[in-house]
């Protein structure tokens, strides 16, 4: 039944060689954790990507609760951490695997830098890689903000103030990020957008580009 | 095997770096061309990846069970609150309290040395260009993120310490734990456990006033509501605080924005000036704050 499915939409479509870019290809002695333990460092990459994974999932679900208005966004996320049905272990895993995707990615990079797999001719990967963690570092800078709470508060004046130390163009970013000349309604809109929409979707095409480029050049080879 | 002698393969998965650098693309070689012993990505290896996974994600929910995610009292621009990052941008904020890396020196902080480290590790494989990959034996890049990897564990603990000794200092306890506390004391005493604010309500001034009679007699009732919340037209509850007596009567008279002039309808009622006055007297003492 699956199979005659499949043949009926590859004959029309030619879909196998898609997937079998994806799946088709070996894994190396030396990057298998199963003949060498050592190689466990190897994982970290594949382990960012499932925390990532669940923060996609995790926090779509977080938004069918949270409103971003300064009046709303703090009671939502009281609701949602006290009254709805497992509303605490989604927040849990949004909150927590915010914090274990930065240090898998950290895992990750320093993995790659110690072994130098940055080099010749993995170099635009890196340079991927590396803005994929800013953006990372980004998303967490803006999600800080969405409780509304003190703490959230309060460190968002602090990175706005740090922005506006930048010189030449430090208060046209801080008035940037926070939209307008104080930090409030406007500011937490702006972080929600930012947290939401424009830098997943940044993320989502470093990562394709950072899986072709890896999927095209191979893991490095053993040192 | 996936990808095997056929060369007519266009696109041959896996580098090594051991290939001598040569002119134009570097065709990588197949795994098979390792020594040892290579598997299917899909399913062996993935399977095993998997089992990571479930590790992995079980350790997450034992975690989130364990520790709830923190959320302290409503964001308030006058409150007392020792600022604090989250964890991972602390030795960015530790370092920008360092004397040589604020005030004066603020541009060597935020771009002098942070643009610089950061934009070194962008570019790292077009400033380490060698072609040695272990760690020691390049020992320029090596120490330098050795020694910004000891930089950052420093900053980080510095500021965390930092933090807890000023809490300890003015007697501060972290809002998260208070508001636990304080919404457990709530829900044992049967009151609402949440920390919110709640939007008030504005309640009726001097509800056994003669002008509330007046207020149903003259049909206000009719676009305004019998508890003055408001139908068709406004609530009037806090009115007071928008208009006084003077301004209340001209309404009165006039009407304003959808509202007709309903003095002649009152006195058609039935009421008399006196009734009028009465009635705008009592909706200028209908404030929100008494």
């Amino acid at each position: 039944m699956f199979k005659n499915v499949y043949n009926w939409i590859d004959e029309r479509l030619d879909i196998t060689p898609i997937w079998r870019d994806v799946a088709d290809h070996e894994v190396p002695e030396h990057v298998n954790p199963a003949h060498h333990f050592s190689a466990f460092v190897y994982c970290f990459g594949g382990l960012t990507f499932f925390i990532t994974v669940i923060q996609i999932l995790s926090g779509m679900f977080l938004t069918m609760y949270y409103v971003p208005d300064i009046i709303n966004a703090y009671a939502s996320v009281e609701y949602l951490q006290t009254k709805v049905a497992f509303g605490k272990i989604v927040r849990g895993m949004h909150h927590w695997g915010a914090s274990l995707v930065i240090v898998m990615m950290f895992l990750h990079t320093m993995r790659v830098f110690f072994t130098g797999s940055y080099k010749a001719p993995r170099e635009m990967n890196w340079v991927v890689g590396m803005l994929i963690f800013f953006v990372m570092l980004g998303l967490g800078l803006t999600g800080y903000l969405l409780p509304w709470d003190n703490k959230a508060y309060f460190a968002t004046k602090v990175t706005l103030e740090i922005a506006n130390s930048v010189p030449f163009m430090g208060p046209v970013l801080k008035e940037l990020m926070q939209g307008g000349t104080i930090a409030g309604a406007e500011t937490l809109t702006r972080f929600f957008a930012l947290h939401v929409f424009f830098l997943p979707a940044v993320l989502l095409i470093l990562l394709v580009g950072h899986f072709i480029m890896i999927r095209r050049q191979g893991i490095s080879g053993p040192l | 095997m996936a990808h095997g002698d056929d060369s007519k393969e266009k696109v041959v998965f896996v580098g090594d770096s051991r290939v001598r650098r040569g002119n134009g693309f570097i065709t990588p070689p197949d795994y098979t061309a390792y020594p040892g012993k290579s598997e299917a990505f899909i399913p062996n290896f993935l399977l095993k990846e998997w089992m990571v996974g479930v590790v992995v994600l079980v350790g997450i929910l034992v975690l989130t069970i364990s520790e709830p995610a923190p959320l302290g009292f409503p964001a308030n621009p006058a409150a007392t609150v020792i600022p604090i990052p989250d964890w991972y941008f602390l030795f960015l904020y530790q370092y920008l309290k360092l004397p040589y890396a604020s005030g004066d020196y603020i541009v060597l902080g935020t771009l002098g040395v942070t643009g610089v480290a950061f934009g070194a590790l962008l570019l790292a494989p077009f400033l380490d260009t060698g072609r040695e990959r272990r760690f020691y034996r390049r020992p320029i890049a090596s120490s330098l993120m050795f020694v910004s990897l000891a930089a950052i564990i420093y900053l980080t603990n510095t500021a965390w310490t930092e933090y807890k000794h000023e809490m300890a200092e003015s007697n501060m306890i972290p809002e998260d734990i208070l508001r636990e506390e304080k919404a457990a004391e709530n829900k044992a005493a049967g009151l609402p456990t949440t920390s919110a604010v709640q939007p008030k309500a504005i309640a009726i001034v001097d509800k056994d006033d003669p002008a509330m009679a007046t207020f149903k007699q003259a049909t206000c009732i009719s676009c305004h509501a019998t508890d003055l919340k408001g139908a068709s037209g406004p609530s009037l509850r806090g009115v007071g605080d928008k208009h006084d007596k003077a301004a209340i009567l001209a309404i009165i008279k006039e009407g304003k924005g959808q509202m007709p002039p309903m003095y002649d309808t009152a006195i058609g009622a039935g009421l008399t000036d006196q009734d009028i006055d009465g009635l705008a007297d009592w909706l200028a003492k209908q404030k929100s704050e008494q």
